[in-house]
């Protein structure tokens, strides 16, 4: 185990430092030290209640913190809302928040940015260009689905899913942050998502990855951060840990 | 789904030959494709019984008659699917109508000439349709509830503005509007045909389109990708109220007069073609083509039974048994 080292945020595309979040009078973290690096999966672990879900939410804008600073693409830059943190380049695949299912693959791909031609005075979609666009997307992270016509409601959990974070990645976005991406999935479909981040992270994406699966965290992730009862508790490298000591850090028997 | 990622630049147009169609056989047999197309399915069906039982059926005055009777029943249905498509219903709709003309009849009768009685018409429509959005939206009650308040609100405003007495409304240009042909079609159908068009393209091209869909199908998530669906479900019952105006001109001119009195049957009708036009009632599906056959199919069944000299007092009966027939059939809707 390895103290949290403060690197500095140069080289992170995301970091904060000293960060708390409180609800009342419950706090969810306090004085909180994390980073990611550019082009890797960065996991955070952590029992329920631990706190990470809030911390990501204050990451990307969702909540806004009580103290401390987030520096995103090295500048300083607390969001304020979900949209500016969008704008800026992080997109969230949100675990239960994710597909229109009467809307076809295309229209929720494109889904508030949609193509438009200008005809006259009137923008109309360009149908043909978002399908074509829709298929590219698609083929470059090798994702199957039967057409890009088809409603999102006819799809797997796997296919729903692997259409979120292709519509996150699709976007340009400098960084995807995932919760707990494979949750309610087979395992076929969650070995199918796991091939879907490692190739995310092969094109140069950054990945925020929260997760209870330690065998998974393993697997993805190049840097693991640890949280227990509202504090950050250690950081590893995931080619030097096991199985056992992320299981010890977490309950807090190391 | 699968992710064969090693043969990924073998197949660089993942999913290219996807857009074949299923055989019209399999179709056929497919009980979604009868409930996707449950309107065309009755009109036709419609069309060849009572072509068949009444040869006058299809004489070209009584497609005529039909088409002008249906006209104000499709720019109803139309805003009626704007409302049903975000999961609303608008329940003031025919009150609308009758509040339309009767401030038509009044501004009429005030001497500010017809084209501004008209023009009031329709703000005071849509106004209403936009406060019931406002309602709704923001006071964030059930869009039934309001609706329903919307609708006895209104018919007492209609009554208190008329002294409940029916105001005529002698015009030359909308006894023009009524009886006037363009090639085949009255000018009251052409309305409808321009509302049908304006209303398909705003639906199907927009980005407007695909954020009430979207918003109708899953507010929350719709809101989670930065869609305002509060101004979406607002903009859904303004449109439905501009439809109202607009039905409300078609209906004086069609009379004569301005009457405040609601006509219930065409509340219940624009629902009942949105039904049959395949229109979720919950939302997130909706097509404009669908409710405006829907329409046309509930006019023709009055006409085809009115030929046949079936009592009036069976035509409600007929129109609630072919409602819910659609509506089973709907079950099947994938």
């Amino acid at each position: 185990m390895s103290a949290v080292n403060h690197i500095p945020p140069a080289e992170a595309i995301l970091a904060c430092q000293g960060l708390s979040k409180h609800f009342g009078g419950i706090r969810a973290f306090t004085d909180v030290g994390f980073q990611a690096r550019r082009g890797e999966v960065t996991a955070v672990i952590g029992d329920n209640g631990a706190g990470k879900s809030t911390l990501i939410r204050c990451l990307v804008g969702v909540h806004v913190p009580d103290g401390g600073t987030i520096y995103f693409d090295g500048r300083q830059h607390p969001f304020s809302n979900p949209d500016e943190a969008r704008k800026s380049g992080i997109e969230t695949v949100h675990q239960n928040l994710a597909l229109i299912d009467e809307l076809t693959v295309a229209q929720n791909l494109f889904l508030n940015r949609e193509i438009v031609r200008r005809v006259g005075p009137f923008a109309l979609l360009d149908r043909k260009a978002m399908k074509n666009q829709a298929r590219a997307m698609l083929s470059r992270l090798s994702i199957n689905v039967p057409s890009v016509t088809q409603r999102v409601r006819r799809l797997s959990g796997g296919q729903r899913q692997a259409i979120s974070i292709c519509r996150a990645a699709g976007s340009g976005a400098k960084l995807v942050v995932m919760d707990e991406p494979t949750a309610a999935l087979g395992v076929q479909e969650t070995a199918n998502v796991e091939a879907l981040i490692r190739k995310l992270r092969e094109q140069g994406v950054s990945v925020i990855l929260i997760s209870h699966n330690f065998d998974q965290v393993r697997r993805l992730s190049d840097q693991i951060w640890v949280m227990r009862a509202g504090k950050m508790v250690a950081t590893v490298r995931s080619s030097e840990t096991t199985g056992n000591e992320l299981v010890a850090l977490v309950t807090g028997a190391a | 789904m699968s992710l064969p990622v090693d043969n990924a630049p073998a197949t660089p147009q993942a999913g290219a030959n996807e857009e074949s169609r299923p055989s019209l056989a399999a179709l056929l047999i497919d009980p979604s494709f009868w409930a996707d197309w449950a309107s065309v399915v009755g009109l036709v069906g419609l069309v060849i019984l009572f072509g068949i039982t009444s040869p006058v059926f299809l004489s070209v005055a009584n497609m005529q008659a039909l088409l002008l009777a249906a006209a104000i029943l499709v720019v109803l249905s139309i805003g009626q699917t704007f409302v049903v498509a975000t999961s609303g219903i608008d329940l003031s709709l025919a009150a609308s109508v009758m509040l339309g003309a009767v401030i038509l009849g009044l501004v009429n009768a005030a001497g500010l000439g017809i084209l501004a009685a008209c023009v009031l018409a329709v703000v005071a429509t849509s106004a209403i349709g936009f406060m019931n959005g406002v309602l709704i939206t923001a006071g964030r009650i059930p869009d039934f509830v309001v609706t329903l308040g919307t609708l006895s609100g209104i018919t007492g405003l209609g009554l208190i503005l008329s002294g409940g007495e029916p105001t005529m409304v002698g015009s030359t240009f909308l006894l023009k509007l009524a009886s006037g042909y363009l090639g085949p079609f009255g000018y009251p159908v052409w309305v409808a045909i321009a509302a049908v068009i304006v209303a398909h393209i705003a639906l199907y091209h927009t980005r407007f389109g695909v954020h009430l869909l979207a918003t109708g199908g899953q507010a929350e998530s719709a809101g989670a990708l930065g869609i305002r669906t509060n101004r979406v479900k607002i903009a859904a019952y303004t449109i439905s109220g501009f439809c109202a105006g607009i039905a409300s001109i078609l209906l004086v001119a069609r009379i004569g007069s301005a009457e405040p009195q609601i006509n219930t049957s065409l509340l219940l009708n624009s629902v009942a073609a949105v039904v049959l036009g395949g229109v979720s009632l919950f939302g997130g599906r909706a097509s404009i083509l669908g409710p405006a056959i829907g329409a046309l199919m509930l006019t023709a069944l009055v006409n085809g039974l009115t030929l046949l000299s079936v009592s009036a007092f069976y035509q409600p009966l007929a129109v609630g048994a072919i409602v819910v027939l659609a509506a089973l059939i709907m079950r099947y809707q994938k």
